[in-house]
């Protein structure tokens, strides 16, 4: 009994500094020497091109909010919630949209709850209001509450909404969008998708 | 085809994972791997052994309780006292009582089960001496105590079964960090936060939004979670966090990651027991049911969320509720299934938001005894555990003296299979009866009708099979589930383990019968067929109840919603 407890005590603490913290810190040193722009979190001018933004917040002169811009998918459900009181889901805050508090949550309603079908026609009614007929991804949230990413039909479909509030061709979206399209990675792993940061970037070029 | 090419890239890599990883492994445990000879006779002198030094399995269960329970006091410590520690850049105080306890439980019997947001409750420091160490250390001891099994089949007339100390230092030098580190370079290249400099805050000009971004040392901790079958991550939402799964190549490598222990420790049961054959009937019936449960679950999710076409929006790509789309749905349920079959349970989407026959893959996946393949070492030895009342029934069937691999299976050893599979139904059936009969249990779920008590019932399962994948809408971050949880975790646990190392022990003692005409053979198809059987009998009795209660009348109530 005495023996086994020395030892564990020993070991216990052999892992703690090795496996613990040498481990971690080593990760830390070689991640930060090789491979820096991907370790501190892929940031860019105007963000992380790995964290999903609110773009429904952009703020578009003579236009509603966030037609200028193609949109993300509605992570958190967040201001267009039916009822922003039934939305206190999955430890996020409902009007925190697209992780702006830096937390990460799905909304874990499940497949049969009333209030996913009262959420999801509120962003069906949201997004025909802006002229866009919505695909799935863009009435319903992600995994993390933090998605970065939508399909190239998914910003197809915002065409009509982004080409009346900026005057570009929907021919020149359609361009963009084709340009801005990442076929899975190595041509099978995952899907196919579009940075929405990125679109955005690409999109503020063509405005000027 | 982007999924089938998914498939064929995971079973040729996993194939040579099985064949190498699992010949590497018996080399390693018999003690004939030294290449970090000076690391390990070091540490054998602090502890005060050596590799001559064999122990009873008493010994060796003694040994590996006591370690689990200093552990499980160090982790407890360390998250009490996190405000005071260092490496806490965003001043988060001292996790409290109840969710220390559930927490370091949940880290020591490799269920990583989170009742808390890792990003919001959990400083560098945390992360790091209470739950990474854990990642590495509960997997070896998992690993260990499937490496005593084997030997009672390998060894003769041996009163002795191994030395604890010893095998887990080598599973944990060995095998563990080098794997480890090499995937952690190359999840961080792919685009995984791997930083000490806290949360970043930063103004986009283009939409006027100023966002804050947690992060952390989170790639290094990706890979051991998976590697080892624990799956807690460093955020919330696990890795479903771009920030930790930030493309395909890693959500291939993750499951990679997880499923290739578990397999290949069939080929290492081959080997050290001198049949690969052997290990091959195994490996059957882990990739003929696993292969099932894919199919099965990848189907459902290819499938409308029936919320969302309640709202008519009807979709191509299937549900997409609670998924990432650089993953997609049917990578998704790969993933999920990957990862409930094994003890990993970490999910990149939200199982809460699944089909109803979504979900029920899953949670029947755990509730099956997590044999296929299962967590590292938990899997073989629980796998081993049917494996041993398989060849009891076929024996009775055909009126021979059961045997497997020349060890008479008696009345002893039949108790004490029993034992290691009953112990999990009856400590989950029971524990969701008292969640769901007590108003502290019932305040647990986000979501109403059938769903929410496939909630409890999954939580419940999950840390009894020390899982760790949760229908996250439970809310199980009170005293209640904390608690029930923590107790569930430590039975799921050790209620196993230990009657294993006693059959591990008791096998270990016995001479060889000779194989004869007579004997019933244990390597071939109809023993895969019948040990398959004794899996999805056992499962399918002791769970069907509770399950038709969930997902079953979910998927049954077409059109309602609650």
């Amino acid at each position: 009994m005495l023996v086994h407890l020395r030892r564990s005590l020993v070991l216990a603490i052999i892992c703690l500094v090795f496996f613990g913290f040498v481990y971690a810190f080593a990760g830390v040193g070689v991640s930060q020497l090789l491979f820096k722009h991907q370790a501190d979190g892929s940031l860019t001018a105007n963000g992380s091109t790995l964290i999903g933004q609110n773009w429904a917040a952009t703020k578009c002169p003579g236009n509603p909010l966030g037609s200028c811009v193609f949109q993300g998918r509605p992570d958190d459900t967040g201001p267009y919630a039916a009822n922003p009181k039934d939305n206190v889901s999955g430890g996020d805050n409902p009007l925190v949209a697209n992780g702006v508090s830096g937390e990460s949550s799905a909304t874990n309603l499940g497949p049969r709850s009333k209030v996913l079908v009262a959420n999801t026609k509120a962003l069906v009614a949201y997004w025909h209001k802006l002229g866009v007929d919505p695909t799935v991804d863009l009435v319903t949230t992600s995994g993390s509450g933090v998605d970065p990413d939508i399909s190239a039909l998914d910003a197809t479909v915002q065409i009509p909404m982004v080409s009346k509030a900026t005057g570009i061709s929907p021919a020149r979206l359609r361009a963009l969008i084709a340009q801005q399209t990442h076929s899975a990675q190595w041509g099978f792993m995952g899907s196919s998708y579009i940075v929405v940061l990125q679109l955005n970037e690409g999109l503020a070029k063509l405005e000027k | 085809m982007g999924f089938f090419l998914t498939i064929l890239t995971l079973v040729v890599t996993l194939g040579l994972a099985w064949r190498y990883l699992g010949s590497y492994m018996a080399a390693v445990f018999d003690g004939r791997v030294h290449f970090l000879g000076f690391i390990e006779r070091p540490i054998y002198r602090m502890l005060g052994t050596s590799p001559e030094q064999e122990q009873t399995w008493k010994r060796y269960a003694g040994a590996m309780i006591i370690f689990s329970a200093v552990s499980i006091a160090f982790s407890y410590v360390i998250l009490r006292i996190q405000g005071s520690l260092p490496l806490n850049p965003q001043h988060l105080g001292a996790v409290g009582p109840a969710l220390s306890f559930n927490t370091a439980t949940s880290f020591v019997t490799n269920t990583n089960w989170q009742n808390y947001g890792g990003e919001t409750a959990m400083s560098y420091f945390s992360q790091m001496g209470a739950l990474t160490v854990q990642q590495f250390v509960s997997a070896a001891v998992g690993i260990a105590a499937a490496i005593v099994l084997v030997r009672g089949f390998s060894r003769r007339k041996s009163l002795t079964i191994g030395n604890f100390w010893v095998d887990i230092t080598r599973c944990l030098f060995y095998v563990l960090l080098p794997i480890a580190f090499i995937a952690g370079i190359v999840l961080v290249g792919q685009g995984a936060v791997d930083t000490l400099a806290g949360t970043t805050t930063f103004h986009d000009a283009l939409n006027g939004v100023t966002q804050t971004i947690a992060r952390g040392p989170a790639g290094f901790m990706g890979s051991i979670m998976q590697l080892g079958t624990n799956g807690g991550g460093f955020f919330n939402v696990d890795l479903a966090h771009p920030l930790e799964n930030p493309t395909g190549l890693t959500n291939l490598l993750y499951i990679w990651l997880t499923l290739s222990i578990p397999f290949a420790l069939t080929y290492t049961f081959g080997k050290m027991v001198g049949s690969i054959r052997h290990g091959v009937a195994l490996l059957a019936v882990m990739v003929i049911i696993f292969g099932v449960w894919v199919g099965f679950t990848a189907n459902a999710e290819h499938q409308n969320n029936p919320a969302v076409a309640a709202a008519h929006v009807y979709s191509p790509v299937g549900n997409m509720e609670g998924k990432e789309v650089r993953f997609g749905d049917t990578t998704s349920a790969l993933f999920n299934v990957s990862m409930t079959q094994t003890s990993d349970g970490a999910v990149d989407s939200a199982t809460d938001s699944y089909n109803p026959m979504g979900g029920f893959g899953p949670l029947t996946g755990m509730m099956l005894g997590e044999v296929t393949p299962g967590g590292t070492g938990s899997g073989l030895y629980t796998l081993l555990i049917y494996a041993i009342i398989a060849v009891f029934i076929g024996g009775l069937m055909i009126g021979r003296t059961p045997e497997f691999l020349g060890k008479k299976i008696q009345a002893r050893e039949i108790k004490l299979a029993g034992l290691g599979a009953l112990v999990m139904p009856i400590t989950v059936l029971v524990l969701t009866a008292l969640a769901v009969s007590l108003a502290a249990g019932r305040a647990g779920p986000l979501n109403a009708g059938p769903h929410g008590f496939s909630e409890i019932l999954y939580g419940l399962t999950s840390q009894g099979n020390n899982n760790g994948s949760a229908m996250a809408g439970l809310t199980g971050n009170t005293p209640f589930y904390n608690i029930i949880g923590g107790i569930d975790m430590l039975i799921g646990r050790f209620g196993i383990m230990i009657p294993a190392l006693a059959l591990g022990g008791v096998l270990a003692a016995k001479d060889v019968v000779p194989e004869s005409l007579g004997t019933f053979r244990t390597d071939n198809g109809m023993f895969v067929g019948l040990t398959i059987g004794v899996i999805l009998i056992i499962g399918g009795l002791t769970f069907f109840p509770a399950v038709s209660l969930g997902p079953i009348v979910e998927q049954l109530s077409h059109l309602r919603f609650f």
